[in-house]
């Protein structure tokens, strides 16, 4: 790892100005991201900006019709959480298969986001969702949100306080991990609103990161099962095609993931 | 260089370290307590495991400074003096280790997993909760006897005390 410089902000405004101070700052939450890239190198920071320990990034509300979550929170208060098991159960699930335990102690779900891996549970959510991603200068949606690998709409020092997510009437995630680093290989999230609009994300497989299903969508809008994916056609087009898994059997684990997730949702 | 503060082990600790040092670096190089290991280094093997704030932690993915503050045990911390920990003399009476590389990790991991459930431990759970150990030597079978035998004998003890 590179030299670098650790400052710890007490307070968001605090942070903003620290990192606007530094060459090539860096916030850092968990760091269970950020750490391993720079250990190899990948990244190096002339500046981290500690956010774990201010008070306002960190909790869990859910007020009438909405679940935030602030965006330091750890991912193990998150899948423990009474108030996200009770709200949106899916979600809980979802954060509750990222990583292991000990990762999960420490990573956060603004970290996972404004790093937009292509294979990270937490977009597929808030995709999903329609959550949308509360920053230190505005609101973003989801969909304008993630802007393809590794890429998203944050500007430079721009930082993520919290994400709202809209309670949904129904929802699950079915996640067909990789054996050995725990991302998803492919991952679906389904949700019915409470106004009867049906999302489809997925993530995993796309060679841009998170994305959107809108064939079905379709099908589930007509008919909310498991079977009406079974006459859906999903093209293999720019899908990752690895050693782990080839596009045509990722655009095969897209359909399967779906289904199990709808039958899941029930 | 930044001047460090943590509770290791019940003792207050003062340190200086460059800012990109590790937590197990502070630990294994300055410290002596060289019983926390690097395995992997990437944050997938779990032989560094320590607890921060009484959370299971791998401390190869932590900074010292963001440890600064904490309460911090380690491997080294969990015997009364020459009285093994239950979760220790479960995994030397039920041969829970070969080599013993992964074995610190695996320790701290499996207190931390019995704390949080309780009694209310099975071996599907045990098995999925170890997901962020590794071990290449037992083919997992004794360390998960060794944390469902001392699930039990921590219950007797809290119960003890």
């Amino acid at each position: 790892m590179h030299e670098t410089t650790y400052h710890r902000a007490s307070s968001v405004d605090e942070a903003a100005t620290l990192y606007a101070k530094g060459s090539e700052a860096r916030y850092l939450a968990g760091g269970h991201t950020l750490l391993p890239v720079m250990k190899q190198r990948l990244a190096s920071p002339s500046d981290l900006i500690d956010i774990a320990k201010i008070k306002d990034l960190v909790g869990i509300e859910a007020t009438g019709d909405t679940l935030t979550i602030k965006a330091a929170t750890p991912y193990f208060d998150i899948a423990t959480s009474a108030t996200v098991k009770s709200a949106i159960p899916a979600l809980a699930y979802l954060i509750s298969l990222v990583g292991d335990p000990a990762v999960r102690h420490r990573g956060t779900i603004g970290g996972s986001i404004a790093n937009n891996d292509p294979a990270a549970d937490s977009p597929a959510a808030l995709l999903a969702l329609d959550a949308t991603v509360k920053t230190n200068k505005r609101s973003i949606k989801a969909g304008d949100f993630f802007k393809g690998l590794f890429t998203t709409a944050l500007d430079d020092g721009e930082l993520i306080t919290a994400v709202s997510f809209p309670i949904p009437a129904k929802a699950a995630y079915a996640k067909f991990p990789h054996p050995a680093s725990r991302f998803a290989l492919t991952g679906v999230f389904v949700a019915k609103t409470k106004t009867g609009d049906v999302r489809v994300a997925v993530t995993g497989a796309s060679q841009g990161g998170v994305m959107r299903m809108p064939a079905i969508e379709a099908a589930l809008k007509a008919n909310w099962s498991a079977s009406a994916i079974d006459g859906v056609t999903v093209s293999d087009q720019g899908l990752m095609d690895d050693l782990h898994g080839t596009s045509a059997y990722r655009a095969n684990l897209i359909k399967v993931m779906a289904q199990r997730a709808v039958t899941a949702a029930g | 260089m930044s001047t460090v503060k943590l509770t290791i082990n019940g003792k207050a600790v003062t340190a200086e370290v460059e800012d990109r040092t590790l937590l197990v670096h502070l630990l294994r190089d300055q410290l002596g307590l060289t019983g926390t290991h690097v395995g992997c280094d990437t944050s997938q093997c779990g032989a560094c495991v320590v607890h921060i704030d009484g959370r299971a932690v791998k401390s190869c993915t932590t900074l010292a400074v963001q440890a600064s503050g904490a309460t911090v045990t380690t491997i080294e911390g969990i015997a009364k003096g020459d009285e093994l920990h239950p979760m220790q003399a479960a995994f030397r009476d039920n041969h829970g280790l070969q080599c013993g590389y992964c074995t610190p990790g695996m320790i701290m991991s499996a207190i931390d997993i019995v704390h949080r459930y309780g009694g209310n431990l099975d071996e599907d759970t045990v098995r999925a909760e170890l997901e962020g150990n590794i071990c290449r030597c037992t083919g997992y079978h004794n360390i998960v006897k060794s944390v469902l035998d001392a699930a039990g004998r921590m219950k007797v003890a809290a119960a003890a005390e």
